[in-house]
């Protein structure tokens, strides 16, 4: 009964959903999916970034590197994380910490949920197109396996700086999309206020984003949200992890990087 | 009848359309073959005004070098995509007969003063030379031809971002390409990025800003966020210069702002410097 209810929300229920204060975030995360984390910090270069962490991981008696945008979970907090939004010393940490995992031969989970990059004076001096560009990039070829778990928001270029992976898995009411569907409806409808519109129209939700092609599995959430049931949606995305985690691993390195470029290239050609 | 009712004025002479051309900058008259001499940059302010893919070609190679490939990939409408304006598919059908090309970039082989390279050019006319999942498929089959023939890349960008047209397909060729560069370097072969004017969202976020060098026009609009966008979240305004080629290479993210006129002959310089 209750998923026959969840079926009916709308795409921009469902964004709402993927924006609630209480979804689990990678705090939740760490503390609950994992039994030891140590944070990494910085860029070796500029700074660290709050909005944007990571760092070793052990979950389920696996030793993975984790990174994950970092919205968190009161006032202070979300200010200290910038909400989420990241820096480009976000993206160049989670490089280093990638490269590491590839020296360390440890596989890579990255937690998705972040409204966009940051689209600061700062973020821009500093090079925010190329932080992300050179992720993309270096994600392509990372010599390790990479599980990607879109958790909450999935914000265009700012998500996909960490997103590039062998195995893209997405929570029933995350959403995933190239704009905002306030912004999306403030340019092409010219009215912000039809962004439920643009939400459905630019299908951003994990049940539409399977039916492209773009991720590979979706984890279900308790009736109602993940917020609902934290403890049981949090245990899902470690099942769901460890799972693909076993079968990436049955796959030599060389394969599994040419199976990563194909499953790329494969998306948007019809 | 008052001075400021009169009809029947004889309007002022305005320099005819067919001899002139207005700078889109200074609003300088340039006489028309003044202006293509000049590869439409104003003698007068320097502006480089855009031009469109067969112009950039023309430009860049050697006479009747370029060869295009890829030209049976075109626009795909994985959405079915219809906003206040109409559908995707009516849109870019008539994008396609109004410029003549089948997506926002043109691929080929050509010779640069002799040099084999594969040239990527994007045009802005193309609904905003923004990214769809035709683009990255052009670029990916350019990148995979440039292993295959053992020849630099060089992709030319004039770019708004992303398609929202095609939305998570389109965020999705900004990683597809990257994939695919990833390969040209890892086959030791160059990777050359010019950013013309504009190169912005998530072009300037994927295949624009990794090149081995970044080669900028003057002046050429480059960035990540919109400026609108920005000075809405810092509450500020922004300095002129913003987010011009000169500030971006001033951050060190471009190695060197080349004069359109001088184009062909920089990469032909560095595709020596590279071996090629």
């Amino acid at each position: 009964m209750a998923k026959k209810i969840q079926k009916k929300l709308t795409a921009w229920e469902i964004v709402q959903l993927a924006r609630h204060a209480e979804r689990p975030n990678i705090t939740a995360y760490c503390e609950a999916m994992c039994d030891d984390f140590i944070e990494l910090h910085g860029d070796r270069l500029f700074g660290d970034d709050r909005g944007l962490i990571g760092g070793f991981a052990t979950i389920g008696g696996e030793r993975v590197v984790l990174i994950g945008h970092r919205k968190g979970s009161n006032v202070e907090e979300n200010i200290d994380a910038n909400f989420g939004m990241a820096s480009p010393e976000g993206y160049r940490k989670a490089m280093r910490l990638m490269a590491l995992a590839e020296k360390y031969k440890l596989p890579v989970v990255s937690l998705v949920d972040t409204p966009g990059a940051y689209p600061g004076a700062e973020a821009e001096a500093n090079g925010q197109a190329e932080a992300i560009a050179h992720n993309l990039e270096f994600m392509a070829r990372l010599k390790t396996p990479i599980i990607v778990v879109v958790c909450g928001e999935g914000g265009s270029g700012g998500a996909l700086g960490i997103a590039v992976g062998d195995r893209i898995l997405m929570l029933e009411n995350a959403v995933y999309s190239v704009i905002s569907p306030e912004g999306c409806a403030s340019i092409l409808w010219r009215d912000g206020s039809q962004a439920p519109l643009a939400a459905e129209t630019l299908k951003i939700t994990a049940e539409h984003l399977l039916e492209l092609g773009i991720i590979d599995t979706i984890i279900s959430e308790p009736a109602g949200g993940a917020h609902k049931k934290p403890t049981v949606a949090v245990a899902s995305v470690k099942k769901a992890i460890l799972k693909e985690l076993a079968e990436l691993r049955k796959l030599a390195l060389g394969d599994l990087i040419e199976k990563r470029y194909q499953k790329f290239a494969a998306m948007g050609r019809f | 009848m008052a001075w400021f009712e009169s009809p029947a004025q004889e309007p002022l002479r305005v320099p005819t359309a067919a001899l002139w051309v207005v700078c889109p900058k200074c609003n300088s008259y340039v006489a028309k073959a003044e202006w293509a001499a000049a590869c439409k940059v104003c003698p007068k302010c320097d502006h480089h005004a855009r031009l469109n893919c067969r112009e950039r070609v023309q430009l860049l190679t050697d006479t009747d070098t370029f060869e295009e490939i890829n030209a049976n990939v075109s626009v795909n409408d994985p959405l079915k995509f219809k906003d206040a304006s109409g559908s995707y598919a009516a849109k870019s059908k008539a994008t396609i007969q109004k410029t003549g090309l089948g997506e926002a970039i043109l691929t080929g082989t050509c010779a640069i003063e002799g040099s084999a390279v594969v040239l990527c050019v994007m045009d802005f006319a193309f609904m905003g030379g923004s990214l769809g999942s035709g683009t990255g498929e052009r670029i990916l089959l350019a990148a995979e031809k440039a292993v295959s023939l053992h020849r630099p890349l060089i992709i030319v960008s004039a770019s708004g971002g992303a398609r929202m047209h095609e939305g998570i397909v389109s965020l999705m060729q900004m990683a597809k390409t990257c994939a695919a560069i990833a390969k040209v370097k890892e086959a030791g072969l160059p990777y050359f990025s010019i950013l013309t004017d504009p190169t912005t969202g998530g072009v300037s976020a994927s295949y624009a800003m990794i090149g081995d060098l970044n080669i900028a026009e003057p002046k050429a609009l480059i960035g990540f966020a919109g400026r609108r966008v920005i000075e809405q979240t810092i509450k500020q305004d922004l300095p002129d210069d913003f987010q011009t080629a000169e500030y971006t290479m001033a951050h060190g993210f471009i190695d060197h702002i080349v004069p359109r006129k001088e184009m062909k002959a920089f990469l032909a310089k560095i595709l020596r410097y590279a071996g090629f």
